[in-house]
């Protein structure tokens, strides 16, 4: 296989391997793995296959809100693996970019057209900072990512949710007062296609935040060189490259996108800022979306609609008796034959040989 | 007289090449065959094909007169056949005896028996005169240690036919010397030698047969005693190579490197330069010349930046940069061809295209206002594909990775020279090279030198030193123990240098000096 082909190939056989697995599992606590199906396909387009129901668009709406956040998450996990670093910080800064965007949707005034991108900068911004700060420690003194990373995300947390209770008052010790309209990202035409599904102007920022990634990464002086020190950091080094530099900047750009995945849930799905009990599973999800989008914007943009649409898919396999958590084990199994791709490439390899015994084996 | 290995029209094809192209290659038992060709003739690809790591297109392998398949190094492994690759593949903080063993440990009960291991790794040691200590740490030990390690683990798991893909690049003379006499001890005891090498001298003095490849294809097989280098040269390039370097006497101008009283640590935090202080005039070429180890990489890694060091001076075009980053070096006219390809030369996961941009991919006309200008890298790199016959499938598009060891090398050396730096660090610049390049690389350098740059040629080739240089300096622990005249020496006097026998006084740190710049 060329390199090419193995990029696409890879990742759809591990999707496939996982659905699979997911199946036999289904098929194995008694259930039926039709149904299963069923309920997927409705997640994802509202098509009712069981009992030949036409679209329901509302679903959409849901399942697109789903994938949103998670593909930020996904391209903040892969620019900083982009310069070879492993970020388990998306958590933390998606809760520091939805606190930041909080603070400026409840204390400006101003009219939708100035308010709401300013919260959402906030929020970029937040995340930028809380991204950076890891990135700070890794450069200067060597502290590894991951350790500070994790710290940092409990630190977030924290800091959320005394931030709402005390600050910004609680009523209920649940949530902040909501938000004036001009800082929303609510739209009532959205939500009338959709039959008055949660779907925002979000998925806006979240294309923009795809764009700007591919085009850092691949058509800038910066991107060559952030890549540079991913792959080879001493040749980075040789060649006289800011190696320093460019690992802050790398984290607090990698900060900046999951601090707009918290400022896309904050205003778009919730209109309110919120305490949150533990985390939500948004960083973990990102680094699978990244994985499974072999750290590319098309990648990530697919794999976070998959892993989108399969969770919003949980209540609909609940409501047909399939444990909810069976989606978790078809995304984890799509992660891990991923994961396994070398092992799976030498299957494929073998398979084509035998196949074309030929002298043509390797040419494109 | 039979054929241990046999191997039958042997095709693979790689992206945009076919790498090897209908070869026949028999290799009689107990001999040592070399095999010799331009580089990215295919020798690498054809060994790892013997070796299991790639699948032929076509084309059939014999071992010991019966067909096989060697699907992969296990199979391989199981016919008794072993590799020792160009980049070793050991694990740096186990012990020799963990490496060897790694994969088919002894056990007794659940536990691994090291020390059975230990001692039979000592025997194998012994046997064929290896001397290597089965419970050193990797890290701990020298390159030619490490390959010493790499052939016991050949030999552990009963290797008859072993594979030596450029075992001398990474050796200093006398450990070159002292593998050949491990080559032929090893063909004493039954085994069955293929050497990959670009060394004619080292054909000549140790193989029994020499088959030469050339783009691919099949040249010939010649008994290496009816043959000499230069007909063997001209076989594998397809034309009269000349060994020695074409040049006019250098004509010396202002001293554009001049180093003073440097010390510098080394990795094991003494003293690895000391004291050391050297100049590099416009127009010259000084050799450095020392075994390997005796600081000069400390040397080149503080005049480029890439280590700290103690104190002293370092004077640019008498500009003090000592303090100076690396970038700001190279801002100045320092120029670098660093010593280790895959650690500082290349970003292999990168293309030939983006590694000719390293130093300036933010300048015009590579990049505008910050944002790649595709055309103008593509452009670039094949002129300098062009210009320095860089062979690879997919020519700007090939990554890096893809690319045989001496074009990796080549692909350094082209960007480098290509800079035109006043004052060119150069080490080691044909470690992998094969005759043709080798001549037109010093011919370049030669170029530079009539362009008034200063050279500084670090090399542990002694023929290169010697060839290249006007001056040479030789090293000897962490010292600089004399200057010579290039045209005025010998290798006997310049052996004695390097082994620290004898002193050239002219060179020791006069008292002047230090009263100058204390
Ligand atoms: N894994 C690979 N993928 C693509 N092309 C490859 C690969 N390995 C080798 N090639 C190509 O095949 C050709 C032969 O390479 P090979 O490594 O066998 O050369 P070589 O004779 O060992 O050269 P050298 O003396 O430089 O080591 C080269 O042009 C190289 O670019
Ligand atoms: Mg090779």
């Amino acid at each position: 296989m060329t390199a090419r082909k193995e990029k696409i190939v890879l990742p759809l056989i591990a999707v496939l391997l996982g659905f699979v697995l997911g199946s036999l599992i289904v098929k194995l606590t008694g259930r039926s793995p039709l149904s299963m199906y069923a309920a997927i396909i409705k997640g994802f387009s509202g098509i009712d296959i069981l009992n030949g129901q036409p679209i329901n668009t509302r679903y959409i709406g849901e399942f697109v809100i789903q994938a949103m956040p998670i593909i930020l998450t996904g391209l903040s996990f892969a620019f900083a693996s982009r310069t070879g670093l492993f970020s388990i910080g998306a958590e933390g800064q998606l809760m520091i970019g939805s606190i930041s965007a909080t603070a400026v949707a409840l204390l400006l005034e101003a009219p939708k057209g100035i308010h709401l991108p300013l919260v959402l900068l906030a929020g970029i911004l937040g995340g930028a900072l809380w991204g950076a700060i890891p990135g700070l420690l890794k450069a200067r003194y060597n502290v590894h990512e991951v350790v500070v990373t994790i710290m940092m995300n409990y630190i977030a947390l924290h800091f959320n949710n005394f931030v709402i209770l005390h600050l910004f008052g609680s009523a209920d010790r649940v949530k902040t007062a909501p938000f004036p309209t001009t800082a929303l990202l609510k739209s009532p035409f959205l939500e009338s296609i959709t039959r008055n599904s949660r779907l925002n102007w979000g998925f806006i920022p979240v294309i923009l935040a795809l764009l700007i990634f591919s085009f850092i990464i691949n058509k800038t002086t910066f991107g060559y060189s952030l890549r540079a020190v991913g792959y080879n950091k001493e040749a980075a080094r040789y060649a006289g490259m800011k190696v320093s530099r460019n690992i802050v900047a790398s984290m607090a750009i990698a900060g900046a996108f999951a601090g707009l995945a918290g400022a896309v849930i904050t205003v778009g799905t919730f209109n309110f800022g919120r305490v949150i009990q533990s985390a939500e599973g948004y960083g973990f999800d990102g680094i699978a979306v990244a994985l499974v989008g072999g750290n590319e914007a098309t990648g990530i943009l697919l794999a976070g609609m998959l892993f989108g649409g399969l969770k919003a898919a949980q209540p609909l396999m609940q409501s047909q008796g399939i444990p909810r958590e069976i989606a978790g084990i078809i995304q984890a199994s799509i992660v891990l034959f991923v994961a396994m791709k070398y092992g799976i490439k030498m299957v494929i390899d073998k398979f084509e040989r035998k196949q074309a015994p030929s002298t043509e084996g390797d040419r494109v | 007289m039979s054929y241990i290995v046999e191997m039958f029209h042997i095709t693979k094809d790689f992206p945009g090449i076919r790498a090897n192209d209908d070869i026949t290659l028999q290799i009689e038992e107990r001999s040592i065959h070399a095999l010799l060709g331009e580089n990215g003739a295919g020798k690498s690809t054809l060994m790892s094909i013997l070796f299991g790591l790639y699948q032929p297109d076509g084309g059939s392998i014999r071992v010991r007169g019966k067909e096989v398949k060697i699907s992969d190094p296990n199979v391989a492994t199981s016919l008794g056949i072993g590799m020792v690759h160009q980049h070793f593949k050991l694990v740096h903080n186990f012990t020799v005896t963990e490496n060897i063993i790694l994969g088919m440990e002894p056990h007794k009960g659940p536990v691994i028996d090291i020390r059975t291991a230990e001692q039979k790794v000592e025997e194998i040691s012994r046997l064929y005169g290896l001397a290597v200590d089965p419970r050193a740490k990797i890290e701990d030990i020298s390159v030619s240690m490490q390959q010493r390690v790499e052939i016991l683990k050949m030999l552990y798991r009963d290797a008859e036919i072993l594979i030596f893909d450029e075992p001398t690049a990474v050796l200093t003379p006398q450990e070159i010397h002292e593998l050949m006499q491990i080559m032929r001890r090893l063909v004493e005891e039954g085994k069955t030698i293929l050497l990959i090498t670009h060394k004619l001298k080292e054909i000549k003095e140790v193989a029994d047969v020499c088959t030469v490849l050339r783009r691919g294809k099949f040249v010939g097989t010649v008994p290496v005693a009816d043959t000499d280098e230069e007909k063997m040269a001209e076989m594998m390039v397809g034309r009269q190579v000349s060994f020695h370097v074409e040049k006019m006497p250098a004509k010396p101008g202002d001293e554009l490197l001049r180093i003073e009283q440097l010390n510098v640590k080394n990795l094991k935090g003494v003293l690895g330069v000391k004291n050391l202080s050297l100049t590099v005039r416009a127009g010259e070429v000084l050799g450095l010349c020392g075994i390997d180890g005796n600081g000069q990489t400390e040397l080149v890694q503080a005049v480029t930046g890439l280590c700290k060091i103690e104190s002293g001076k370092i004077y640019l075009k008498d500009k003090d940069i000592t303090h100076l980053s690396i970038k700001e070096r190279t801002d100045r006219g320092l120029g670098h061809i660093p010593e280790d390809r895959q650690k500082h030369g290349l970003v292999l996961d990168f293309t030939m295209g983006e590694n000719f941009i390293i130093h300036n991919y933010y300048e015009k006309p590579f990049a505008n206002f910050g944002i790649l200008n595709k055309k103008a890298i593509f452009e670039n790199a094949e002129r300098l594909i062009q210009e320095f016959d860089v062979r690879s499938g997919q020519g700007a598009m090939t990554p890096a990775r893809a690319m045989s060891g001496g074009n990796q090398q080549k692909a350094i050396v082209a960007r480098e020279i290509d800079r035109s730096p006043d004052v060119f660090v150069v080490v080691q610049p044909t470690r992998g090279l094969d005759v043709g390049a080798i001549e037109y690389i010093h011919k370049r350098i030669i170029e530079e030198r009539d362009k008034n740059k200063a050279i500084f040629l670090v090399s542990l080739e002694l023929d290169e030193i010697m060839d290249v240089s006007d001056r040479i300096a030789v090293i000897y622990n962490g010292e600089i123990v004399g200057i010579v005249d290039a045209a005025a020496t010998n290798e006997n006097e310049l052996g004695l240098m390097m082994s620290g026998a004898l002193r050239k006084t002219r060179s020791t740190p006069h008292p002047a000096h230090e009263a100058v710049h204390a």
